[in-house]
């Protein structure tokens, strides 16, 4: 279906016309999501706050007036942002039950725009994971596993097989986030990225996933995996949207000191139509091992594309990526055995019935809260901080971080504006097989390509390019200089106009599909 | 026998005087009902973040200022890491790779002997001063097998002076403590009250013969007040003495001090050697303080502090106050050292010099010998004292006009320390204090003596 300015409806616009009212809006999604139940994408569904809030948005509309583009619109949150009087768990029995007293800032700003917030998404736990697979309420399944694209393509089984058996993952740690934009259960969602953990359901999905630069989105209220390089991140099914929902979260927050102090301007993205002047970078390192020839043949095709436009397309080097999965590992174990510790059972969250002494009460707590991934890095992470071991292993990866990130600041430098790159080495795997290797394993592989821009702090973006022979998304990645969103949104804006990605057939979405959905291609609400 | 060498250094922990902690807005207020100080940051609730306390930087840097310090215009926050139930967030944010300041030295006087009669001046190194953050309380309660825990001090900031091992004995100790308390009231950036745990002081002591390295040390904690602080300091050094000369040898352990027997006994131990496992905290960027001479122009005052500006508005010191007194009113410098080691009396002696015609040389012997003497006896204050400025300079007023001799003025104040209200006039004309002065009355008073004798 093609992406035509005239055909493509506005929600926002729908709103504020009145031909649909948040209401009516907010029902219909809490509709969908009951009937794609089975995607296991929302761990709890705010269904009463959340009626509550559309019906104050239907005043505000009814008095004319609004409190901008985001009133009235249903959005989802990765349930490890705090959102006060809603149960927070991060997906871990650590948390099962924790309801934080106060809203992280980018839920605040959300609801003070208007913002009708759903419910809380799926993740791994404590987002650590790159397939959603590994929390304690369940996988995430990927929409597309149900989706008419995906069902054609795949072989039907002989044996009596479960279809059910067949579905593919979302990619994660942010897949129920990326679940429920996909399936159109939301017109946006925030996720959370570390290593790529925005980006990479967000190809999976055939999503918008954008990771903005370090700084630039408060993370006051986001249950920290890596202080250095979470960010809070935006999944929707438009570049434009992303640019909207920027446009209302960034800007300094005195609540967290790594904000940056400059004031921050929302933008509108221009159309490009001249790309001459662009200066598009191609890192060869990012030809990984494991890279499927489809997703090489289609980044090749990207690339030629850009070139085709006019707009100069070089190969360049960032010779330390190979080194970034490694270092990675070091410096995440050891923020995340930092960050775990202040879970002992004492002040909030489970703690055990073991009373034999406080040690053994922390001792079977933390057992007992966390699963095997988040105890391994905690392992992992307190031997690299061990005095001995520390500038062995810490101080040698913060070096070496500081490598990769020059290797960034050398190709920005050299006149390059923005890089492209594969943003997942092949599309989503089923989960049987996904489940095969541990999450270690799996958080290493699929990693590669999007963990350096989060070492290196800078924006990236996948944009939804086409589907594979499995009839699965595949995205591209595109990253910008430090705090040039807009010049990235507006390229990635430019290309996803060039590509035209399919919309999702659901069987649920159309059932559900009254006219609001019908009309919208990419169903964006800017 | 060979001679000893004692070797003393001390970390000294200050509670800042702010009204906020030191990450967080929660107030910091002294017996405040359990856990109503606590913000979502001091409870360490998860996605919380710190954010750094201006007040407590400028205290910080005040008193290394005073310390003279090298204040560093960059410093760094680390996490040291280890599981208690005071400590919610399984970690404390200190400054251990590099902190706001280093370098300085502390003068403080003691009296060369028991006598008092001479002052001498010493002087021990400051290594460092560091902020971090105070843990919160726990108190076992042994019956019911449970500990309850109050967070209202978790997160006030701390001051973390560490006193280079320069100083010898007991007194040394406690002269510096009390100097560094005194300066740190002066300045403001700490009540420095040990009693209220404001200042806390642990002490590094060590033994070794001359010419041979330092012994093994041990740390001794659990020091409640300046005086105990002198005694578990001489106690250890006793103890490590005869340890030593009996063949034996001082373990590399914590010890606490125990008031009550006046020894120092081995503490709990905390399953050997902890591993902080320091690291950088992640969340707060490097503190940058600036001077006149780095500050940006563009610069928001409010987001910044001058170190040249703090400096310039330092108050006067206790040594500088001493010498000031010395001058302006010709006493000793023993004299003044007494006049400001006690609370409230350097401003008593001045309110009496203002509100009398003696000369504050023979004050000074009113206030040191007759004043100060009964309030040590009845363990009284300044504050508490039931004779004021008022009425000792009315007495001294009537002696310096020569109507009462000097044996008579000592009756009188006895009489005023009762505090039932009389004045020092009240006083002599009651006990019939006057001196004579007319000649004929005295004559007729020693005529009547030997008039008397002379029956006998």
């Amino acid at each position: 279906a093609a992406l035509k300015d005239g055909l493509r409806s506005q929600v926002s616009a729908a709103l504020k016309e009145g031909r649909v009212t948040p209401t009516e809006l907010c029902q219909r999604c809490l509709a969908l999501i009951r009937s794609t139940k089975f995607l296991n994408a929302y761990i709890t569904v705010a269904e009463e706050t959340a009626l509550k809030q559309a019906e104050e948005s239907e005043e505000r509309y009814k008095r004319g007036q609004p409190l901008g583009i985001l009133d009235g619109i249903p959005i989802a949150v990765k349930d490890n942002f705090n959102t006060a009087g809603i149960e927070t768990t991060c997906a871990s029995n650590m948390l099962k039950g924790y309801i934080s007293p106060y809203n992280a800032t980018v839920v605040q700003k959300l609801l003070d725009h208007g913002a009708v917030l759903l419910g809380k998404t799926n993740l791994d736990e404590f987002a650590m994971g790159s397939g959603s697979t590994d929390g304690v309420f369940g996988p995430v399944r990927n929409p597309w596993s149900y989706s008419k694209q995906y069902k054609e393509k795949s072989v039907p089984k002989p044996c009596s097989e479960d279809e059910e058996s067949d579905w593919v993952i979302t990619g994660g740690s942010s897949g129920g986030s990326a679940a429920a934009v996909s399936s159109f259960t939301c017109f946006a969602a925030l996720g959370s990225d570390t290593g790529g953990s925005t980006r990479n359901p967000a190809a999976h999905c055939g999503v918008v996933g954008l990771k903005p630069t370090y700084g630039l989105i408060s993370r006051h209220g986001l249950i920290p995996l890596v202080n250095s390089m979470d960010v809070p991140g935006i999944l929707t099914r438009c570049v434009d949207d992303a640019a909207v929902l920027l446009g209302s979260l960034a800007g300094h927050d005195p609540k967290d000191s790594t904000t940056i102090q400059d004031d921050f301007k929302p933008f509108e993205l221009p159309n490009l139509t001249d790309i001459s002047k662009l200066s598009i970078g191609i890192p060869k390192e990012y030809h990984a091992p494991g890279l499927s020839s489809e997703i090489l043949a289609l980044w090749s095709k990207a690339a030629d594309l850009f070139k085709m436009a006019g707009a100069k397309v070089v190969e360049v080097s960032l010779p330390h990526t190979r080194y970034s999965i490694v270092c990675y590992h070091v410096l995440c174990t050891a923020e995340v055995a930092s960050n775990m510790a202040r879970f002992d059972g004492l002040e909030y969250g489970h703690r055990s019935d073991m009373k034999d002494s406080t040690e053994s009460m922390y001792a079977a707590t933390r057992r007992e809260g966390f699963n095997d991934v988040v105890r391994g890095r905690i392992l992992s992470g307190n031997y690299f901080l061990l005095k001995q071991n520390y500038e062995k292993y810490f101080v040698k990866a913060q070096k070496v971080r500081r490598l990769i990130a020059n290797d960034f600041v050398k190709v920005f430098r050299s006149g390059v504006d923005i890089l492209l790159t594969p943003t997942t080495l092949s599309d989503a795997a089923p989960y049987t097989e996904f489940i095969q290797e541990d999450n270690r394993t799996r958080s290493a592989q699929d990693d590669i390509l999007t963990q350096a821009a989060n070492m290196a702090g800078l924006p990236a973006i996948n944009v939804p390019t086409a589907l594979s022979e499995r009839g699965l998304p595949v995205g591209l990645q595109f990253i910008g200089r430090s705090f040039q969103e807009k010049q990235l949104l507006t390229v990635a804006k430019w290309f996803e106009k060039q590509v035209q990605f399919p919309v999702i057939q659901l069987e649920e979405v159309k059932r559900h599909d009254n006219g609001v959905f019908q009309h919208q291609k990419s169903a964006s609400f800017s | 026998l060979a001679p000893w060498i004692p070797v003393v250094g001390l970390e000294i922990h200050a509670q800042i005087s702010s009204n906020s902690k030191l990450f967080s807005g929660s107030q910091v207020q002294f017996a405040a009902p359990p856990n109503s100080l606590v913000s979502f940051f001091d409870a360490s609730l998860p996605g919380t973040l710190p954010v750094l306390n201006r007040r407590c930087v400028e205290a910080a840097v005040m008193t290394g200022l005073a310390l003279n310090c090298s204040i560093n215009k960059k410093s760094l926050f680390d996490r040291k890491h280890y599981f208690y139930a005071d400590l919610p967030a399984g970690y404390q944010i200190t400054q251990q790779r590099v902190p706001i300041a280093v370098n300085g030295s502390l003068s403080y006087s003691l009296y060369i002997d028991k006598k008092m009669s001479q002052m001498v001046t010493k002087t021990v190194r400051i290594k460092q001063i560091q902020l971090e953050q105070d843990s919160g309380k726990s108190l076992h309660d042994d019956t019911r097998c449970q500990t309850l825990v109050d967070l209202n001090r978790a997160g006030v900031g701390l001051m973390e002076v560490v006193m280079e091992p320069d100083m010898c004995c007991g007194e040394e100790a406690a002269a510096a403590v009390r100097e560094l308390q005194l300066i740190l009231q002066t300045l403001g950036s700490s009540q420095a009250v040990m009693a209220e745990g404001q200042l806390r002081v642990d002490a590094n002591v060590s033994v070794h013969h001359p010419g041979e390295p330092y012994g093994v040390r041990t740390e001794v904690k659990n020091i409640n007040s300046i005086r105990f602080l002198a005694k578990a300091v001489d106690y250890e050094i006793q103890r490590q003495i005869e340890e030593l000369e009996n063949g034996g040898t001082i373990l590399n352990e914590t010890r606490a001090f125990d008031s009550k027997l006046g020894c120092t006994v081995p503490m709990r131990d905390k399953e050997g050697k902890q591993d902080y496992r320091f690291m950088p905290e992640p969340n707060l960027p490097p503190l940058i303080l600036y001077d006149a001479k780095s500050l940006p122009a563009n610069m928001n005052h409010q987001q910044v502090i001058n170190i040249d500006w703090i400096h310039e508005r330092l108050p006067d010191l206790p040594s500088v106050k001493r010498e000031k007194l010395v001058e302006q009113y010709g006493i000793l410098p023993e004299h003044s050292f007494t006049l400001s080691n006690e609370d409230g009396l350097a401003e008593f002696f001045e309110s009496v010099v203002k509100q009398t015609q003696m000369k504050p040389k023979k004050v000074i012997g009113w206030i040191l010998n007759d004043l100060l003497s009964y309030l040590k006896q009845h363990s009284l204050t300044v504050k508490e004292s039931p004779v004021s400025s008022f009425l000792l300079a009315d007495l001294l007023n009537l002696l310096e006009k020569k109507e009462i001799s000097s044996t008579a003025a000592k009756q009188v104040f006895v009489e005023l320390w009762k505090g039932e209200g009389k004045t020092p006039l009240e006083i002599v004309k009651e006990q019939k204090l006057e001196l004579l002065q007319d000649q004929k009355e005295l004559e007729q008073i020693c005529q009547a003596v030997i008039d008397g004798q002379e029956n006998e």
